[in-house]
């Protein structure tokens, strides 16, 4: 044990070291985490599936609805021509769902709880987006930031105002997730320490980190879906440029 | 705050490239579209089945609409063949009837003709016999020998008094 400090689980530990030309690639905790991620998820939903039941038994059952809660997702929030991007979408989901839950296991690592993580993904989505947004509207897109019937006095200040909040985006997105996930592990480590440090009566922080436990599966669930749904707004505003 | 080490940011994002875009193509190519297989036969075979029970939903009301059809039917020919029998038994009852009375009305005429005939023949013999009896009285009476014209004569003439 090298010390008590709750941030001690956050730190990036290198297990092999594979420098690239320069590029630090090394395989690290967070990587195996990923790794086991991508495992995990592909033997879950390729051996969900593979009865192909029509009457679907439990794990198919999960594997379906995931699949269902998902394309109901994109189809509410960006419509019919949101589908060519289900797949991306769906991952993006079974990504970090998959990284928020097996964080939560003891003595693994949380991979979402690196901003560096985060905001690779917020800005994938925001660079995505803003293409599929230039490439559908081409100079259209920027009316964008124009909110409709503004008086032209107002201009000046309104469309700075909006350039700013749509810049801002993979900050908040990737924030939002990070912040959320280092606070929760955070937490139960310090009430973990708690414990430890009260003896007898640390029955008491004890049952406290049971509860935060609960809360933390239902924010890791709620993160990956508000991760997603966000996804599908943005995605939304690109195809359809409306505000 | 070991998030903020930015020598550790370029294992992670490229971990995280290959992670994720892997992921990407095993959902893409393999997971998305055996659920979507899976997905549409069943919406196949539920479609399928709806439309079959459809089907024999619509042929068992049709052999319903032949059975009530063939239970009037039926009925409108019992009654038929009631009605016809009832009519025959009537018309063959009149019939005979019919012809008893025609019979009875024969039968009544032969017997009044026979009677008729039986009156005359023994009003006839009467006759004879009075012209007898009035030849041998006369004889008797008066020795007279009165023929049996003039006999005939007078006892046609006493007969036409007394009707």
């Amino acid at each position: 044990m090298k010390g008590h400090s709750p941030l001690e689980q956050f730190e990036i530990v290198r297990l092999v070291d594979i420098p690239i030309g320069g590029v630090d690639a090394s395989f690290t905790n967070s990587s195996l985490m990923m790794v086991f991620v991508l495992v995990l998820a592909t033997v879950w939903f390729s051996v969900g599936m593979s009865r192909r039941a029509i009457v679907p038994g439990r794990w198919q059952s999960v594997v379906e609805l995931t699949y269902e809660f998902v394309a109901d997702m994109l189809r509410e929030n960006v419509g019919n021509e949101g589908r060519r991007y289900f797949p991306f979408v769906f991952t993006l989901f079974v990504f970090i769902l998959s990284c928020n839950l097996l964080g939560l296991l003891p003595y693994s690592f949380t991979v979402t709880s690196h901003i560096a993580v985060t905001f690779a993904l917020a800005a994938v989505v925001f660079v995505g987006v803003t293409v599929i947004a230039l490439f559908r509207h081409g100079f259209r897109f920027f009316t964008f930031f124009v909110p409709p019937g503004l008086p032209a006095v107002l201009a000046p200040l309104l469309v700075p105002i909006e350039v700013i909040s749509y810049l801002a985006r993979p900050v908040t997105l990737s924030l939002r997730l990070f912040a959320n996930m280092m606070a929760g592990h955070t937490m139960l480590k310090v009430f973990g320490g708690f414990v430890v440090a009260l003896g007898l009566f640390g029955f008491a922080p004890f049952v406290f980190i049971v509860a935060i436990y609960a809360l933390e599966l239902i924010v890791a669930v709620l993160q990956a879906y508000v991760f997603t749904v966000l996804t599908c707004l943005y995605l939304n505003d690109a195809i359809h440029l409306q505000h | 705050m070991p998030q903020l080490a930015t020598a550790d940011f370029a294992p992670q994002l490229i971990w995280l490239a290959i992670t994720f875009v892997a992921l990407y193509l095993v959902m893409w190519r393999v997971v998305l579209p055996r659920i979507v297989d899976v997905l549409e036969e069943r919406q196949r075979r539920i479609h399928d089945d709806l439309t079959a029970a459809e089907g024999l939903g619509r042929e068992a009301a049709k052999a319903d609409a032949a059975y009530e059809a063939a239970r009037a039917d039926a009925r409108e020919n019992a009654r038929r063949m009631a009605s016809e029998t009832r009519d025959a038994i009537k018309k063959r009852a009149a019939d005979g009837e019919a012809e008893l009375d025609a019979t009875f009305a024969r039968e009544n005429a032969e017997s009044d003709a026979r009677i008729r005939a039986a009156r005359e023949e023994a009003r006839e013999h009467v006759r004879i016999i009075a012209i007898d009896a009035a030849r041998a009285i006369a004889r008797r009476l008066i020795g007279a020998d009165v023929d049996d014209a003039a006999a005939a004569a007078a006892v046609d003439a006493a007969s036409a008094g007394d009707r």
